[in-house]
């Protein structure tokens, strides 16, 4: 017998009728690398916000206080950024939603079988192809000269130009595929059966919509949003790309590149953290978790 | 119950990265000096040996090995003559170089003068002693001793190539031709929504440098040393502006295109955009217009802690050589600083065009520097530094 079939032998041995041990075994990979690598860098993130600069010799200094959260609170056009950040993401999630219910709908409870796959595929279709490609691409459709201009020019119109509409309508088309699958998903787990009941005992198409498929949906909506919400809340290189506007992610991107100012970058870094735990909590309550 | 253990677990480890990440570290000295060289990097006083390779960070377009242009080579003829293997980081702002050079994992950078100083105060690159470096002494003299490449007397780098910041605008939109910032800045301009500006807080010294002849009665004499009531005119100035911009730009390619399309029609730019849009057959001017400009000088410095001394200085004498120095200048688009570089140069009129050796045009560029709390006057230490001028930035876009 040789040493290696022994040390297996052994560890077979330990690890025998002790269901608890082989568990922890199982799971201090996955579960050490989410709180060390993640919570561990969230919790660096948080003991960084208290730091502050010289602002001399453009170092850290590591004493703590709340003169970073101070200058966030006290001077205007931080609150201007987080107000216009949420507020776009909060538009560009209504805007999916709207968007996407329809056709979710349609895929889930109209198309025959081979419309439904096809409709799968062109919905993914795009998030195939590079993030910077689809960004620049509406960089071009909304120039000066661009397709968008070239169409309405007709009718004395001419489009929104590179500003917060654009970032609104670029962020809108990003993220809809990540709307359109929880609620096409969602609306499939509603038996026909039930649609069809609504009609028998009387109800119309529109109360059977608001009475029977929107509340029984309404989790899946919520899921979908918060795909929607938290990637434009956390973005920067659309604003970027298509429009001069600041979000929150592009003020800590100048702190940590261009001024070097860590610890105003982590306190500012910790707003849209708050944002969506809150958000997480209220979609917890609607019951999203269980439609993911 | 198993969850509390969890959660206890999770905790622990929390609590052990948060220790990890307090550890502390020395705080760098803040006095009120203009800027003070601190007194440990000593200039190489021997030339030895390579040390067989080289590690620099650069602007694009800085150290070409043919990589990008097979035509587009002054490495490789180094590294040949030298037997040093260049390595090069590409920095994309004066600020990511800062950052990069305090890692100490470079031997060297070629810093503009908004970050010079900084790395100077900072103790993160040595003085250069000329002397090892022959080709030194052709260049031009109104690059040398400048206050952004040279502390107490010591020259702290090697001059590698100038250029201004200059006004541009679609001669076929734009009539009449400006010939002043205040196109930039009238609040009536009918070039609303058509007006570009770099999307940077050292544009805050273009607002200025407009002040002071603008306003003369806030006695700005040096864009970069702005006190309260200069900043503050500066930057309302500049917050007036932003109704005017279509969108900043922050690197060349974003210019370009939105010249080309139309999004833009009057701004400031770099000459070598204006080359580039020329080819493209894009009807634009450039001009420097009457109250000057802002500019850059680059200078190669080298890293107090350099593990390959004797390459760098052999790099900082190559790129500054007739040869290679003729060849960056033209790549990049800016004026060489070795004044025999111009009998080198591919089109015999770069140097014209550049204005390599008019010292009068340049007499009327404002070099990019670090704003710092000292004004380097009779005011003392009340001028705004440069955190407060990159706060005063993301205050102007909103």
């Amino acid at each position: 017998m040789g040493p290696g079939v022994d040390g297996n032998q052994g560890l077979a041995a330990t690890l025998w009728r002790r269901p608890r041990l082989q568990l922890s075994l199982l799971l201090a990979g996955p579960v050490g690398w989410l709180v060390i690598a993640y919570l561990g860098s969230l919790a660096v993130l948080f003991v960084a916000a208290f730091w502050r600069l010289d602002t001399f010799s453009g170092e850290v200094v590591h004493d703590y206080g709340l003169s970073n959260f101070q200058t966030l609170w006290e001077v205007d056009v931080y609150r201007t950024i987080v107000l216009r950040t949420v507020a776009i993401a909060a538009a560009v999630t209504v805007t999916d939603a709207l968007l996407a219910f329809p056709i979710a709908f349609y895929m889930a409870k109209v198309a025959s079988r081979r419309v439904r796959a096809l409709l799968v595929i062109l919905v993914v279709l795009p998030l195939w192809s590079s993030y910077l490609v689809k960004v620049y691409a509406w960089r071009i459709i909304l120039a000066e000269d661009g397709i968008l201009n070239w169409a309405l020019d007709p009718f004395g119109l001419s489009g929104p130009g590179f500003g917060n509409v654009a970032t609104w309508l670029v962020f809108s088309y990003l993220w809809l595929p990540y709307m359109i699958l929880p609620i096409y998903a969602g609306l499939e787990r509603i038996p026909d059966s039930l649609l069809d009941a609504s009609g028998d005992l009387g109800a119309g198409a529109g109360k059977t919509f608001r009475r029977v498929v929107l509340p029984m949906a309404l989790p899946a909506v919520v899921a979908g949003s918060i795909f929607t919400f938290s990637l434009t809340l956390g973005d920067y290189i659309t604003p970027q790309i298509v429009s001069s506007t600041q979000f929150i992610g592009n003020v800590v991107y100048t702190n940590v590149g261009v001024a070097n100012n860590l610890p105003l970058a982590a306190a500012f870094a910790t707003v849209p953290v708050v944002i969506m735990i809150l958000y997480l909590l209220g979609a917890r309550r609607l019951g999203a978790f269980e439609s993911l | 119950m198993r969850d509390a253990r969890w959660a206890a677990v999770a905790a622990a480890t929390v609590a052990m990265a948060v220790v990890v990440g307090c550890g502390s570290s020395d705080s760098g000295g803040g006095s009120g000096a203009k800027v003070k060289a601190p007194e440990g990097p000593k200039a190489l006083t021997k030339l030895g040996a390579g040390e067989g390779q080289v590690n620099l960070i650069a602007w694009a377009g800085y150290v070409e090995d043919g990589s990008t242009d097979p035509k587009v080579d002054w490495v490789t003829p180094f590294e040949k003559q030298t037997g040093c293997k260049v390595n090069v980081k590409i920095g994309n702002t004066s600020d990511e170089m800062v950052t990069l050079m305090r890692t100490g994992q470079y031997d060297g950078v070629s810093a503009s003068g908004d970050a010079t100083l900084r790395l100077i105060a900072g103790g993160d690159v040595a003085p250069v002693n000329t002397d090892l470096i022959p080709n030194y002494k052709d260049v031009f003299a109104g690059l040398k001793n400048k206050p952004w490449n040279t502390v107490d007397g010591k020259p702290y780098g090697i001059p590698h190539g100038r250029g201004a910041n200059l006004l541009m605008w679609r001669a076929d939109k734009v009539k009449p031709a400006p010939d002043s910032w205040g196109a930039v800045f009238d609040s009536s301009s009918p070039y609303k929504g058509k007006v570009t500006a770099y999307d940077n807080p050292i544009y805050i010294a273009d607002a200025a440098l407009y002040l002071k002849s603008a306003q003369p009665d806030l006695k700005i004499t040096n864009p970069y040393e702005l006190d309260d009531k200069q900043f503050s005119a500066a930057v309302d100035l500049l917050k007036k502006q932003r109704s005017l911009i279509g969108e900043y730009w922050s690197d060349y390619t974003k210019e370009q295109a939105a010249f080309t399309s139309g999004d833009s029609e009057l701004g400031t730019t770099w000459q070598v955009i204006a080359n580039l849009l020329t080819a493209d057959k894009v009807p634009v001017k450039v001009a420097l217009p009457k109250e000057g400009a802002t500019g850059w000088s680059d200078t190669w410095m080298i890293s107090a802690k350099a593990k390959h001394p004797n390459c760098m200085y052999m790099w900082m004498n190559h790129i500054i050589s007739p040869k290679a120095n003729a060849q960056v200048a033209e790549w990049f688009g800016e004026a060489p600083a070795n004044a025999k570089s111009c009998g080198q140069t591919a089109d015999p009129n770069h140097c014209k065009i550049f204005h390599a050796d008019d010292e009068n045009y340049f007499s009327k560029v404002s070099y990019w520097t670090t704003p710092t709390k000292d004004c380097g006057d009779d005011r003392g230490a009340v001028c705004k530094d440069y955190s407060e001028w990159v706060q005063a930035w993301t205050e102007i876009k909103g």
